[in-house]
């Protein structure tokens, strides 16, 4: 057993780019279900539409990175338009099911043979990130310390990554402490009761999934950059309900929740992973009982077995407030 | 500022002499209403539940609409409120015609509802409740949202005057409580004092009686009571016609969607329409001779 | 083969599936290479998607030198290490491919590829007779009725479980984002029946389909009757639904494995020819199984006292249990005849698309847009969505001839019409096509 490169790779995986496109897509998931309390479940789409209008605009289209980035941006907000419209005025599992429906189409639309020389079929896109990496002002060398240690490229990722992530945080913390963030903490709550005070309900709602989505398709920036590709197969469903995990683990309508989520969640998933794999390479656990492939499955496991036991225990976070638990029973 | 809401103050005698004169039968006009609704029908499929051809609500009276089970009460209630969509018929609110605006465009002119199942917003604290109910907050805008200066002043005084409700309806203590551990009683409480948080003209009460129990149901009498004295128009939904006969200043009657009678309480509960409709439709109605 | 290269190379075969809804993630989100440099897999398969084995590809680095040389296992694949990120070139030698193959081509060969840092590069290279057209499924009126009777097969199937699924809406509210895994459950508990422990089709279908009901039955019994009892919220449970499907799928991954089993008795049948369309003797048998099951779910809503009640509990719940209708029981029969169906609708897609672990998981969409279709909670409205998606799903493939155009969708895009349709349904007609309108109030 390695200790070291096990810890070396949890707490990198815990800073890492993983960590900030699921904090990042789980701060958007907050907006939604934790403060708002709309069952988005196609997070995922947020997410791609931001990796992929990147890559098509700089690809397919030949903009500058700059302009790539706000037709990502605008195509996200057009994207919550188009959820929202049809669902936003229905029961909650119609926005559900309308938002899975429809970032499975846009992934397999994303990934089909038929738009390969717009979205690169099922192999994505890749190397549109030249104008993005060649702004990196640090130079070749190592940054940061101990077990935290990146190359230049890495760093600049994270750092660009968790400066989107404050961003974000402080974005949501000024919103939610404002009287526009009761309204739909009140919405959450009870709409009608919102809609006889006064308030325009489907209009708080849709400004709630747009600014959700716009944060997700920030992640889609930082996933796609980071790794300068996109790949369909990254956006399916899973995507959208490991951002749920990440976002009950942390703890929903919490300021700091999602960041919080993310990072156990990756450290968690990178210290189970490392662990079990060292454990099947170096024959301590026997292949009758564990192989290679098998410790991916054991990944899925573990989340959806968060997921059920989160939702069921402890609904409001691992450090969320006794308090509300007690009110929990909606 | 009061310490008990007071019951038999002047606007009382205001509003007994005002409807004095009016005669006590169905559809009758009213000196002066505040809202005036005609030919008003809601279907369910095959079930006609609301078939109303003409009421008119008398401005600064407490109005009681009243009738058994199933009369459809709050669907009319549901209908005026903008909180569901007539088959047919026309409404007007201080002259202007309401029957196409959305719920939040019925409240914002000036008549707020309560709900029979009471609305508190559980996870959000009692002087929350009472904030939200405060209409055209600068900081309620998505852009001037994030800049805190632009609404800090406004949610002083919002808070100062939910703060005064507070202690008026006896919830000051429970001011940074979340509204979910409140009890019925107190829920029904909150309710109606966030919806004067909005400063409304008429107040449209569903059942503010039901499930509270009874120690509570005469403070709620006298809050209601109080509106009136501010000078607020009240519509109240009840099927327990005991309640009614000491507040109201007015009975309206519905039975099978329509409007059977009307008048002031002690002639309406001696109407033999109104005894059959309760007998016939609900034989346990507490009943006065 | 070393683990972590096995893994890699089921990340690439899920990668590639038509609809993997989480197994591609396995992917994208698993570890990279344990070891420094770049992983680059190639998978070659021909223009039926079976893999290609035996066929030497080489990589070679943009300055002209070969990276590596390897030949294409049975899976079809070849997996280089790659020193360094960067653009490579793969040709795939077709000298060397199977002599049944002979004269299939490549789109692009050699292929040119690009390798980042830190995730293995996937290359799916597929062998066609004219890989540079598009291929073409079917074409023209003719084809019609042939897609319509493969849709309405299809429909039936998703049907069974759809019926399920809507009931258990109606009677608790819940939508039930496991009820995939019923679908599973039933295939992949035959095919280890008929399989592994060598029982005849029959018997192992049978005790599949009653395992997947006494699923039902204790996924209500220990999970979900106890979740009503603490008040659990409709969304709260909904994601534990969620939470429970990720978990069974994932266990069943985990004994199972990833490929797609054929049961043991499978076996390549003729179709019969009815004229405009023909059809399998297995598909004829699933269709008239799959309607004499439906018809007695329906009859059994209709005239017996438990299919009444669990009417009456859809309609109104408090107003049934008032009546004294035994809720609780309406809604455990309701769990275990809904995964019952749902299990034999596993056991008739088994038979033609193969049993997997998310044999289910790629369904579940179709299933909740046919119930939405029909209007949720609705028995009836389910059945009818089922078929009208499962007719859509195929028929929609059609390339039409129109003037200069051909209309259709391209099979690959199949689903996602479907998925249009629900969206739009929803847009004009949100209580679906037999529904109510909800009543406010």
């Amino acid at each position: 057993m390695d200790i070291d490169s096990i810890l070396r790779n949890g707490l990198q995986a815990a800073v890492g780019i993983d960590a900030i496109v699921f904090a990042l897509a789980a701060i958007g998931l907050n907006v939604h279900f934790g403060y708002t309390g709309l069952l988005n479940f196609g997070q995922a789409a947020f997410v791609l539409v931001g990796a992929y209008g990147i890559g098509i605009g700089v690809l397919y289209f030949g903009l500058p990175l700059g302009v790539s980035l706000i037709l990502g941006l605008v195509a996200s907000v057009i994207l919550a338009l188009l959820l929202g419209i049809p669902t936003l005025r229905l029961r909650a599992d119609y926005l559900a099911i309308v938002t899975i429906a429809a970032a499975e189409i846009l992934r397999l639309v994303a990934r089909a043979n038929s738009f390969r020389d717009v979205s690169g079929g099922s192999d994505g896109l890749s190397g549109f990130a030249g104008s993005y990496n060649a702004l990196n002002p640090f130079p070749v060398g190592d940054y940061g310390f101990g077990y935290l240690t990146f190359d230049e490229r890495a760093f600049f990722n994270i750092v660009v990554g968790w400066s989107l992530v404050a961003l974000s945080v402080l974005a949501v913390f000024l919103w939610m402490r404002s009287p526009w963030g009761r309204v739909l903490k009140a919405i959450r709550e009870d709409e009608d009761a919102v809609r006889s005070l006064g308030k325009n309900v489907f209009s708080y709602k849709m400004q709630a999934l747009v600014i959700g989505g716009v944060i997700g398709c920030l992640a889609g920036f930082v996933y796609s950059l980071s790794r300068s590709s996109v790949q369909p197969d990254n956006y399916g469903t899973a995507f959208t309900f490991f951002a749920y995990t990440v976002l009950l683990l942390g703890g929903a309508a919490r300021v700091f929740g999602p960041v919080v989520g993310a990072m156990i969640f990756w450290l968690v998933i990178s210290l189970t992973d490392t662990l079990l794999r060292q454990g099947v390479t170096n024959d301590i656990i026997p292949s009758y009982i564990l192989d290679g492939p098998q410790v991916g499955q054991v990944r899925f496991m573990l989340v959806g077995l968060a997921l059920m036991l989160l939702m069921i225990f402890r609904p409001q976070g691992i450090f969320g407030d006794k308090r509300e638990l007690m009110l929990d029973a909606r | 500022m009061r310490d008990e809401p007071s019951g038999g103050g002047s606007r009382k005698a205001a509003a007994t002499a005002a409807l004095a004169g009016v005669a006590p039968e169905p559809g009758v006009a009213k000196p002066d209403p505040i809202l005036v609704a005609d030919s008003v029908v809601r279907r369910f499929g095959g079930l006609t539940a609301v078939d109303v051809a003409h009421l008119e609500i008398q401005r600064g009276a407490i109005t009681a609409l009243i009738g058994p089970n199933g009369a459809g009460k709050t669907t009319f209630f549901n209908l005026l409120t903008g909180f569901d969509q007539p088959d047919a018929g026309s409404w007007s609110f201080e002259g202007v015609p309401i029957q196409k605006l959305p719920a939040h465009r019925v409240a914002r002119r000036g008549m707020v509802r309560t709900f029979q199942l009471t609305k508190a917003l559980s996870r959000l604290t009692v002087l929350e409740n009472m904030r939200l109910g405060a209409s055209r907050q600068a900081g309620e805008n998505l852009f001037t949202a994030l800049i805190r200066p632009l609404w800090r002043g406004q949610e002083i005084s919002i808070t100062e005057r939910a703060d005064e409700l507070l202690s008026r309806f006896k919830l000051d203590a429970k001011r940074g409580d979340f509204a979910g551990s409140l009890s019925g009683g107190q829920r029904k409480l909150l309710e109606m004092a966030r919806a004067l948080m909005s400063e409304p003209t008429m107040v449209m009460l569903d059942e503010p009686m039901a499930g509270v129990n009874p120690a509570l149901t005469q403070s709620l009498l006298g809050h209601v009571k109080d509106l009136r004295e501010q000078g607020m128009t009240v519509l109240f939904v009840e099927h327990d016609m005991d309640m009614v006969r000491d507040i109201s200043d007015w009975v309206v009657v519905m039975a099978q969607g329509q409007i059977i009678a009307e008048g002031p309480p002690d002639s309406v509960m001696a109407n033999s329409a109104v005894i059959d409709a309760y007998l016939g439709g609900h034989h346990d109605a507490p009943l006065e001779a | 083969m070393a683990p972590p290269l096995k893994f890699l190379l089921l990340a690439v075969i899920l990668a590639s599936t038509i609809m993997p809804t989480a197994s591609a993630s396995a992917a994208a989100f698993g570890a990279t290479a344990a070891t420094g440099g770049e992983v680059l897999n190639v998978r070659l398969r021909s223009e039926d998607r079976t893999p290609v084995g035996g066929v030497t590809v080489t990589v070679t680095a943009p300055d002209g030198t070969e990276v590596g040389q390897t030949e294409t296992d049975d899976e079809g694949v070849a997996t280089f290490d790659i020193p360094e990120p960067g653009p490579y070139s793969v040709e795939v030698d077709l000298e060397t491919i199977p002599e049944e193959l002979a004269g299939l081509s490549l789109a692009q060969n050699p292929r040119d590829t690009r390798v980042d840092p830190g995730t293995p590069r996937n290359l799916n290279l597929l062998l066609a007779t004219d890989p540079g057209a598009v291929r073409e499924t079917a074409s023209g009126w003719s084809t019609v009725p042939q897609l319509f009777v493969s849709g309405l097969r299809f429909g039936l199937l998703i049907a069974l479980a759809a019926l399920g699924l809507s009931m258990i809406f109606g009677t608790t509210g819940l939508t039930n984002f496991a009820h995939g895994e019923f679908i599973t459950v039933g295939a992949v508990v035959t095919y280890v029946f008929n399989n592994i422990a060598e029982l005849p089709f029959l018997a192992a279908a049978a005790i599949g389909i009653i395992a997947t009901a006494a699923y039902g039955w204790v996924n209500d019994a220990a999970l979900w009757k106890p979740l009503r009892r603490r008040g659990t919220g409709l969304i709260a449970m909904m994601i534990v639904s969620i939470g429970l499907g990720i978990f069974i799928r994932y266990v069943v991954a985990f004994f199972l494995g990833t490929e797609t089993f054929q049961f043991r008795e499978y076996a390549i049948q003729a179709g019969i020819d009815f004229g405009p369309f023909s059809l399998k003797p297995a598909d004829i048998i699933g269709m008239v199984l799959a309607v004499v099951v439906l018809v007695l779910a329906a009859l059994s809503l209709l005239y017996t006292r438990i299919g009444k009640a669990t009417r009456a509990v859809a309609d109104n719940p408090a107003l049934a249990a008032a009546s004294g209708i035994d809720v609780d029981r309406v809604i455990r029969v309701v769990w275990v005849t809904g995964a019952g169906m749902a299990g034999l609708s596993g056991v008739l897609l088994g038979i033609t698309q193969g049993v997997s672990w998310n044999l289910g998981a790629q369904l579940l969409l179709l299933i909740f847009a046919a119930v939405t279709l029909g209007g949720l909670g609705t028995a009836f409205g389910a059945v009818t969505g089922a078929l009208i998606v499962g007719i859509l799903i195929d028929v929609s493939t059609a390339q039409i001839p129109v003037g200069g155009i051909t209309l259709g969708v391209p099979t690959e895009l199949k689903y996602v019409g479907a998925l249009v349709v629900l969206i739009v349904i929803l847009l004009f007609r949100p209580q679906g096509i037999l529904g109510r309108r909800e009543r406010v109030g």
